[in-house]
């Protein structure tokens, strides 16, 4: 009723090829975002924006870093801990280094490390593709996890082993470490993820991200018509590890605090994985609405005993873990585009209601 | 020169030296590389009847293992409990074929893929929730296996052989004896040769993909049952062991992902050539812990020599 464009009309090329063509969507995205920018920082709680809100941004953020590889051009990866964890150490080093730089600017850089290394890892993909590629890049996975913890050199020299809590300022205020304000942290973490989000939608409307998507639909049709598979698929590897490096690196520094390797093991990968597919393959929208999903069930079926429902922490968790599983199965028999599908068939629902077509 | 000396030179001084240390370092490899094989196998299976790469494979062995021993702590008898197994592994089959694959029939074999992904946590934590999370051990005894060691001394030192890998390494080699015999001489492994070869021709000829579909699964699931056993009579029954299932897909990708001997011969590859780079290039240069990613490492190189394995069809592609 009210989601109808009716009377919209579009008088230039630019209009007709907006992001959001209908006016009732552009609203939606800016009350979103006033929500997100506005009442989220006041009347959000500690726990609420530490547990729930910053982890579900840099999630969502690895998340969009995978769909670019895995939803629009098709290269399956399940080494994504790993690149995450490039970012992670690569920040931290740098920010030993340079202690004076803006840690903002040092997250943002250290996706780079992480795209030099995704390239060198998707070298492999130019050769071979499908299960083959899920062999190399968990080759990727393994070969950083063990990197992580033999050398010495990338986390300091600590007896722990570990990424240590650094506190560092910038714009006058103190944004990581213990003494730092959730609610700075958390407008650093968004204005990172939104501005990222917006970089991502340009890219894959843009020349480079259909390119992308012709080499996922078939790639030997699409070398025959001109896109160079080395650039397409490599400029793929480069942009997803950069965005999944920037995840990993806000991850320990927002997030986490310090870090140890264990979360940027296989099961990060695994869970980056089925964000995406829950989320939607190939869909922006889906990259969040997976990482809601997937992030924020098993929270709440942890919680599940201060309801009344009595069920032990250890159980709960592999509740949790059937749920997803039967969750991604059934989302693959069902609907294989995911969330991000479904909402497009709730919209063309409510376009033409109250008729069915 | 020091480095030079490290790579090429004291791995085979000390080869020369130690040769009892080498023997036992193969005897180790060819141990692993039979239950690699093992692993691979079951991939084989499934991917040849149905091209499903069953990712949730190595779970399957973890699933299976739990199983029996969750049902041997039960108060059930051994080998009445291995009975029961084999039922609850037939039922798995069973299942995934009526409320899985029936649905997914002519989807992108990266979905298939996926939904594998979503079967293995599925059953990690089916398996966790009924039995348990923390690692049990094996019942080895109870199932009539051999325990214990013998030394043999030879070239002034002693290799010692532990029973159960000797027991491993014929388990294994009767096993794929035995599939090969099942595939080449009766009736209904001829039709899964047929449907490997031609899902549609193979239909035409009145075939049942369905039921194919559950046996390969079933004898699939039997394989993991007995890797499952052998493997955790080495460590203890836990899911920490499907980061080494994972190992599968390397020895995968050296041998063909449609090739059964490939299996076998990319499984001891992969088994001797770990143990031996960590024991003489990974400990002494890079301190040690190789084996995590030595096999995928190496799998990547081949893969960029030689993309469909050593015993895999070459494919063309066509528009």
């Amino acid at each position: 009723m009210f989601y109808r464009e009716a009377g919209q009309f579009k008088t230039s090329y630019a209009a007709d090829s907006a992001k959001f063509p209908i006016r009732q969507d552009l609203v939606a995205i800016w009350i979103y975002l006033a929500i997100g920018f506005l009442v989220i920082p006041v009347f959000g709680d500690k726990y609420f924006i530490e547990v729930i809100m910053i982890p579900f941004l840099v999630l969502a953020l690895a998340a969009i870093g995978l769909n670019i590889l895995v939803g629009y051009t098709g290269q399956i990866s399940l080494g994504t801990g790993g690149f995450m964890g490039v970012g992670a150490y690569s920040c931290y080093k740098m920010a030993t280094y340079f202690p004076d730089m803006n840690i903002i600017v040092l997250i943002l850089l250290s996706g780079f490390f992480a795209a030099i290394v995704g390239v060198i890892f998707g070298l492999p993909s130019l050769r071979i593709k499908g299960f083959y590629l899920v062999v190399t890049t968990l080759a990727a996975q393994f070969f950083l996890e063990w990197a992580f913890i033999r050398i010495p050199w990338l986390y300091n020299y600590n007896d722990t082993g570990a990424i240590n809590e650094i506190t560092r300022e910038s714009f006058g205020y103190i944004i990581t470490g213990a003494q730092s304000d959730y609610t700075v942290k958390y407008l650093v973490v968004l204005s990172i993820v939104v501005g990222m989000t917006w970089i991502a939608s340009n890219l894959i409307s843009g020349r480079i991200g259909r390119s992308w998507m012709m080499i996922r639909d078939m790639d030997i049709a699409a070398e025959l018509m001109g896109v160079r598979p080395l650039y397409a698929k490599l400029s793929a590897f480069a942009v997803s590890s950069f965005y999944c490096g920037v995840a990993g690196s806000m991850m320990v520094f927002f997030w986490q605090g310090s870090a140890e390797v264990e979360i940027f093991d296989y099961n990060r990968s695994f869970q980056i994985l089925f964000m995406v597919i829950l989320g939607g393959l190939g869909s922006l929208l889906g990259s969040f609405l997976g990482a809601a999903i997937i992030f924020i069930l098993p929270i709440i079926i942890r919680a599940a005993p201060d309801y009344g429902i009595p069920i032990q922490a250890a159980t709960a968790d592999h509740i949790s873990l059937i749920i997803i599983g039967v969750l991604i199965v059934v989302f693959l028999i069902l609907e294989p585009l995911g969330l991000a599908r479904l909402w497009g068939i709730i919209k063309q629902k409510l376009r033409v209601w109250p008729f069915p077509y | 020169m020091e480095l030079f000396n490290q790579i090429f030179v004291d791995p085979f001084v000390t080869m020369y030296e130690l040769p009892d240390l080498l023997l036992q370092t193969l005897w180790e490899g060819f141990v692993s590389g039979t239950l690699y094989s093992l692993i691979a196998l079951g991939f084989v299976l499934i991917f040849k009847a149905s091209s499903v790469f069953n990712f949730a494979q190595g779970i399957m062995v973890v699933f299976a293992a739990l199983t029996l021993v969750g049902l041997h702590e039960l108060g059930v008898p051994a080998y009445l409990a291995l009975l029961l197994t084999l039922g609850v592994m037939y039922l798995l089959a069973f299942s995934v074929e009526r409320l899985v694959l029936r649905h997914m029939v002519n989807q992108p074999d990266i979905i298939l893929f996926m939904t594998t992904i979503g079967l293995t946590f599925i059953l990690i934590g089916a398996g966790e929730l009924v039995f348990g999370g923390e690692p049990k051990a094996m019942i080895t005894e109870e199932l009539g296996l051999p325990t214990g060691s013998s030394d043999w001394d030879v070239f002034g030192g002693i290799v010692i052989f532990q029973h159960i890998d000797i027991a491993a390494a014929v388990i294994a080699f009767l096993l794929i004896l035995g599939l090969a015999i099942f595939f080449n001489k009766t009736r209904i492994g001829r039709a899964l040769r047929a449907v490997a070869d031609d899902h549609q021709a193979a239909l035409s000829v009145g075939i049942s993909l369905n039921q194919i579909w559950v046996i390969v699964w079933f004898a699939a699931g039997i394989v993991a049952l007995a890797t499952g056993i052998m493997w955790a009579a080495k460590s203890d029954v836990s899911f920490a062991l499907q980061v080494v299932a994972l190992k599968a897909l390397p020895v995968l990708v050296l041998g063909g992902f449609t090739s059964i001997p490939g299996a076998i011969v990319g499984g001891l590859i992969i088994g001797f050539s770990e143990k031996l780079f960590d024991l003489y290039w990974g400990v002494p240069i890079l301190g040690g812990g190789t084996e995590s990613w030595f096999a995928f490492i190496v799998a990547l190189l081949f893969l960029l020599y030689r993309p469909e394995g050593l015993f895999g069809e070459k494919h063309i592609e066509r528009i």
